[in-house]
């Protein structure tokens, strides 16, 4: 807060004016963005009593079920990211590259948006009516096959029923990027390599692959992100049945389950940590992926 | 080089199978209500509980509330930046782009403990509800107003209006704001169709909402989440749908919403 208040007095005489259009921004980025994240990492350092420790820290990474939600939470975003980077690809190669009729394409981008909007309460309820017990994918096995999905041990609520559920946001986003992407490459650079002598995987090889790489490793940090910060679908599918970080540190607001507010204040901060260094690769991944774009 | 790919066919086919059989999973789940037929029961029970129109209005409130101040706030701030302080785009930008380094149930979670209690105490009020979506929906805002913003002169717009005599207020409501319809409207109805399920921050803020109903009524019925899912994705289809239909035209890049 006292920041606030001091910065404007700062550089006495050669102070710019028109900084002040932007003060209620900055105002509200301090509020709920900056001394929130602030306050989490400050408190992550302390202990009951108030004082300084790293206990909390050390703890992220010898608590077991921590480790554990850690451990769940990186794999279900590191399998959806992949995931959906690839099937989310194939796609957009499909509709762009494939010779598939234009309006297929519109339609193709248009639901992606949609899609990858649509997460959730209401998406964890769709899969449960697909795959759930007496969803109708489940019933097609169970009729086809003629078995007993329950009785065999088949539960999709596990990490890999999830991750199925997150590839529905997951990979209309990859789309959603990678066409334009695809757009991109320019008709030119094939016809080159022909010309050269070049084949289809040569084409591919050395030039629209490394063209491409940046936004493609770019997308999955962000798809990766996208899953490792999800809360309210995994919640509404599976209660608190998969351990996440997220979950964790749900219920170490609705009571404090960790039984030390300092443990779950470094939680936090190790997703913002992740998190941080997610946006970092993006960004980096982006200026790489710019440099073929006009 | 048009030639049809089957590979392509078979792809597409994979995509709209794995796209749709959950939304025809979810309706067909959610007509099973009474045994042996298909009805609509599913969407009656939903239709008259009280509580669905309590907490659905409120999220309608949360999401006004929420496009009012985001409005406000982004608007004059985008415009800001693009009139007199370039320099301030990357600050800008990177406070647009916070919501994806701290996700919904971190910063609620920050939030809680730093407003929970004295020196300052909102806690009881819905200003870290309507906070916490102002946040989510500052990038698809900021993004929308600043693409609207590049479409048009702001510089030669502002100085006609102050060589007319206008004030910064008039400047914004008369001359900015009209020429910025289109992109705040698409800003609108993303902020709209992510606000109308959010679950997060209402359910961990303990306010009433439509998504929080929606997870309380599945952990206490069948068929009735379902017909509620159908209810909710074709929100956002129409929100999305709208959205498209405006900006038709435009290069419209959309990133990810709130899970």
């Amino acid at each position: 807060m006292s920041n606030v208040e001091r910065l404007p007095r700062l550089p006495a005489k050669r102070l710019n004016w028109n900084w002040v259009g932007i003060a209620p921004f900055f105002f509200f980025a301090v509020m709920f963005l900056f001394l929130p994240s602030l306050s989490i990492f400050y408190r992550s350092f302390q202990a009951n009593d108030g004082s300084f420790t790293l206990d909390n820290i050390i703890a992220l990474f010898t608590e077991k079920d921590i480790i554990n939600a850690y451990k769940t939470s990186l794999q279900i975003s590191l399998i959806t990211a992949i995931g959906g980077a690839i099937f989310g690809f194939l796609l957009a190669y499909a509709v762009v590259l494939g010779g598939l009729p234009y309006s297929i394409r519109t339609f193709m981008t248009t639901f992606s948006g949609v899609a990858s909007n649509f997460a959730g309460v209401p998406l964890a309820f769709a899969f449960i009516a697909t795959m759930g017990n007496a969803g109708l994918v489940t019933r097609w096995i169970e009729s086809i096959f003629n078995i007993n999905t329950r009785e065999l041990g088949f539960s999709i609520y596990n990490m890999w029923g999830l991750s199925i559920v997150y590839m529905y946001f997951q990979f209309p986003l990859m789309v959603l990027i990678m066409a334009p992407a695809l757009d991109g490459l320019r008709r030119e650079w094939r016809e080159a390599c022909e010309n050269l002598g070049g084949t289809s995987y040569h084409y591919w090889r050395y030039i629209a692959l490394p063209i491409l790489l940046p936004s493609l490793l770019g997308t999955m940090i962000l798809l990766f992100g996208n899953a490792f910060g999800a809360y309210a679908t995994a919640y509404a599918f599976s209660g608190s049945f998969i351990n996440l970080v997220t979950i964790l540190i749900g219920a170490q607001i609705q009571g404090d389950v960790l039984y030390n507010p300092g443990l779950g204040n470094a939680l936090a901060l190790g997703m913002i940590v992740i998190m941080s260094l997610c946006m970092a690769g993006y960004a980096w991944m982006q200026k790489r992926a710019a440099r073929w774009t006009r | 080089m048009k030639k049809v790919n089957i590979w392509a066919w078979i792809i597409l086919l994979i995509g709209i199978v794995y796209f749709f059989l959950p939304l025809v999973a979810t309706l067909e789940f959610s007509m099973r209500m009474i045994k042996g037929r298909y009805t609509f029961e599913a969407y009656r029970v939903a239709f008259t509980d009280p509580k669905f129109f309590l907490n659905f209005g409120y999220s309608v409130l949360w999401a006004l509330l929420t496009i009012f101040f985001s409005t406000v706030l982004v608007v004059p701030t985008a415009y800001w930046v693009h009139w007199k302080l370039p320099k301030a785009r990357p600050f800008v930008e990177f406070v647009t782009l916070m919501p994806f380094v701290v996700p919904a149930v971190v910063l609620t979670f920050g939030l809680i403990r730093l407003y929970g209690r004295p020196p300052i105490l909102l806690l009881g009020s819905p200003i870290l509800l309507i906070a916490g979506y102002i946040v989510l929906s500052l990038p698809y805002m900021f993004r929308a107003v600043d693409t609207g913003l590049r479409a048009i002169d702001v510089r030669t717009l502002t100085e006609a209006a102050l060589s007319l005599g206008a004030g910064w207020v008039t400047i914004l409501t008369q001359v900015i704001f009209p020429n910025l319809r289109v992109a705040i409207l698409s800003g609108v109805f993303l902020t709209f169709a992510i606000v109308m399920g959010e679950f997060t921050f209402a359910s961990l803020l303990a306010w009433p909402a439509f998504g929080p109903y929606m997870e309380e009524i599945g952990s206490m019925r069948a068929y009735t989440p379902q017909a509620l899912s159908v209810v909710s994705f074709l929100l956002t289809w129409a929100s999305i749908g709208l959205l498209q239909w405006i900006g038709r035209g435009r290069g419209q890049e959309q990133v990810a919403g709130a899970h």
